[in-house]
């Protein structure tokens, strides 16, 4: 194995409810970089960071992380990878009945037995970094969409991880809380030497800050490199992702019978 | 509200259940610590027990002095053989006293009542009733008087 | 007709279903208990939100209760004379029954409800997700200190419950219809055993307790994470808590009282 890449994935087969979301997914992350994965909406881009979470085990192929392979890992030393990994939920899923001081202190408090002066020092160092020291008396519900998630982020580097996930970080945020997040993914990612995977389908945002991208659709992934090459890609399908054509390649329709068939038309039952 | 006070609140719930419980069983069950400990078992053969059951109340003079403790079928005599739990405090139950079957009022439930002979002799642990009374059967005694018996 | 048969096949393939992932649920939270000095704070706050926060609701139902006994009591009982038989009536009803029983329904509107749409929304808002990526066991974490503070708090709130109602029953008995005191505690003390009453109604509860505060946890932990699917599983946890408790009551009542 390169010890360049962090996160290898190999022929992953997943399905859900019986549809198929990932038909044969090979892709490798590397080690300190930033990897954006974009894709349109519903294709699986949360599913596959729940795949590298372990949070969900693929039907076949591989997953490693660090070199361990994740289906495979038994409950205890999963969840002692998962202290190596840090990830921000969409929603930044905060713990509502605590603080933001202890949202943040929260992982330190279960995995480390430091003093609380220690703790203390490093919540708010935390803080510091995403900007929000003076807002740790608040409760979750007193935040704004962008204070959630920058909230979220000082939690999910509260460990100082080794690879951290975003999933979504720009979705439905204004302009400025957008570029204070693009700031810290890359500040992060250049003063810890964090691996981070990107998952977004903002186009201009995740490929300026990235160093590595790949698109999935359809299950598959149908582009992958550098931003630069990515925008040379000969492929239609990833013209029309990077463009955001209506239609195209990849469909806008989600896969359904016949129209005719759904508006009693085709002479079929309803 | 801050941790110190939910600890204290919640262990004065936790108390007030025990203090519920113990009121259960001293106060509504009239469990005493002393009860089992200190009685003696007597015994006293029945024709007809009718329907005294374990856990019945045994009366002398009115008093509660034991309980039944246990209603079975002497296999030799064909009587119902009750064995009774008196408080060792009532040790001088004369020996010829008589084992009777009674109810309280009219529909109430049965018990056993004591009726005191004048033996100077006392009943000793292990002892059994001389004699009974058995357990006034109203229908029987209907029966007895429509027949003419 | 086949169509009915098949669907009716599926139904009884879900509920069996449903009832695995209960156990193997179960399984995950009572396995490994986590430290006590981190798990004790957690269900001491449990604890005083699903029981402390419960009294009063039980508190006011038990006094009601044991009132409405105590009058409906005295107008049957003095028919026959033997008003006197009222405490013996009112305890028996409550320890036997209506505490643990009555106690369980309301806990489970009360605290039960509660615990699903909490546990629910925090799997809606992806907290317990979040929970097990920082490596922490949400069945841990969140749900076993909930199950075991139910399990605990109902038995003491169903003391609680038949005390105060047994009170309640005295108030009107003897403070207000004028039964004598003596003889409604003589009564009740010889007709109330510990062991065959007071503690097969403990029994109940402890039974209950587990049954409810189970069903509410697993409830909103296996809810859809959507409003609608917090909602209905709300209204489950509710609904099988009652149906299971007055169930269970009949066959543990025929099992401890019948025969005699
Ligand atoms: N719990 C679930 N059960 C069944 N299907 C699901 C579930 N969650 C997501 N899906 C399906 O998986 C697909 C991928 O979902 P997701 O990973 O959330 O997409 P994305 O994050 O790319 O928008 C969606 O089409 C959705 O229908
Ligand atoms: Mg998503």
């Amino acid at each position: 194995m390169d010890s360049g890449v962090y996160i290898t994935l190999r022929d992953v087969v997943f399905s859900r409810s019986g549809r198929r979301i990932f038909d044969g997914v090979s892709l490798d992350i590397p080690r300190g970089k930033i990897t954006a994965i974009m894709g349109p909406s519903g294709t699986g881009k949360t599913t596959l960071l729940r795949l590298i979470g372990g949070q969900l085990k693929p039907d076949s192929g591989e997953i490693l992380v660090a070199g361990e392979s994740v289906p495979k890992l038994k409950r205890k030393a999963l969840y002692t990878l998962r202290e190596k990994m840090g990830m921000l939920f969409q929603s930044g899923a905060l713990f509502t009945d605590l603080s933001v001081f202890e949202n943040v202190a929260f992982p330190l408090r279960v995995h480390t037995s430091l003093p609380d002066d220690m703790i203390r020092d490093i919540v708010l160092m935390k803080l510091e970094a995403v900007g929000l020291r003076g807002a740790r008396r608040l409760m979750p519900a007193e935040l704004s969409g962008g204070m959630t998630r920058r909230v979220a982020l000082a939690r999910s580097i509260a460990l100082d991880p080794e690879l951290i996930m975003y999933d979504e970080p720009f979705a439905g945020q204004d302009p400025i809380a957008m570029g204070v997040l693009v700031k810290l993914i890359r500040d992060l990612n250049l003063s810890m030497g964090l691996t981070s995977v990107l998952v977004s389908h903002d186009v201009p945002e995740s490929l300026s800050i990235c160093h590595y991208a790949c698109i999935i659709a359809d299950g598959q992934v149908i582009g992958e490199g550098t931003p630069d090459e990515l925008r040379q890609h000969s492929s239609e399908r990833v013209q029309q992702f990077l463009q955001g054509q209506p239609d195209g390649p990849v469909p806008f329709h989600y896969p359904a019978a016949d129209i005719g068939s759904d508006w009693g038309l085709g002479g079929g039952s309803a | 509200m801050a941790q110190r006070t939910t600890e204290i609140v919640t262990g004065l719930f936790i108390i007030a259940g025990l203090a519920a419980l113990v009121f259960l069983a001293l106060q509504v069950s009239g469990l005493s610590p002393k009860s089992d400990t200190d009685t003696y078992t007597l015994y006293a053969n029945f024709n007809d027990v009718g329907g005294i059951a374990p856990r019945g109340k045994v009366a002398m003079a009115g008093v509660t002095v034991g309980s039944v403790r246990s209603v079975t079928l002497d296999r030799e005599t064909l009587q119902a053989r009750v064995e009774l739990a008196i408080d060792a405090e009532v040790d001088n139950i004369p020996a010829d006293s008589a084992a009777v079957i009674r109810t309280s009022g009219l529909l109430g439930e049965q018990y056993i009542d004591i009726s005191i002979g004048g033996d100077m002799e006392s009943l000793q642990p292990g002892d059994r009733f001389y004699s009974t009374q058995s357990a006034m059967n109203l229908e029987r005694l209907i029966t007895n008087f429509a027949s003419g018996k | 007709m086949m169509d009915n048969i098949a669907a009716l096949g599926r139904l009884g393939l879900d509920v069996i279903a449903t009832v695995g992932r209960a156990g193997r649920f179960l399984t995950g939270v009572l396995v490994g208990v986590p430290r006590p000095s981190v798990g004790f704070p957690l269900l001491v706050r449990q604890l005083y939100s699903v029981g402390v926060l419960s009294l009063a609701i039980i508190v006011v139902s038990g006094l009601f209760i044991g009132m409405v006994l105590g009058l409906q009591g005295y107008t049957i009982l003095s028919d026959y004379g033997s008003e006197a038989a009222i405490g013996q009536m009112i305890a028996l009803t409550l320890v036997r029954e209506l505490g643990p029983v009555v106690t369980a329904l309301l806990f489970a509107g009360r605290a039960g409800s509660a615990l699903t749409a909490e546990i629910g929304l925090m799997k809606a808002t992806e907290q317990l997700s979040s929970m097990e990526m920082m490596g922490v066991d949400p069945l841990r974490r969140v749900i076993a200190p909930r199950l075991w503070a139910g399990f605990i708090a109902l038995p003491i709130l169903a003391a609680i419950f038949s005390m105060v109602g047994i009170w309640g029953g005295m108030l009107v008995g003897v403070e207000w219809l004028g039964v004598f005191e003596g003889s409604f505690w003589g009564n009740m003390q010889a007709s109330v055993s510990f062991t065959e009453d007071v503690l097969n109604g403990v029994f109940k509860t402890v039974v209950f307790g587990f049954v409810c505060s189970w069903i509410a946890v697993f409830q909103g932990y296996d809810c859809v994470p959507t409003s609608a699917g917090i909602s209905s599983a709300t209204t489950k946890t509710v609904v099988y808590s009652s149906l299971a408790v007055l169930g269970l009551d009949f066959v543990l009542t025929a099992v401890m009282f019948g025969d005699f």
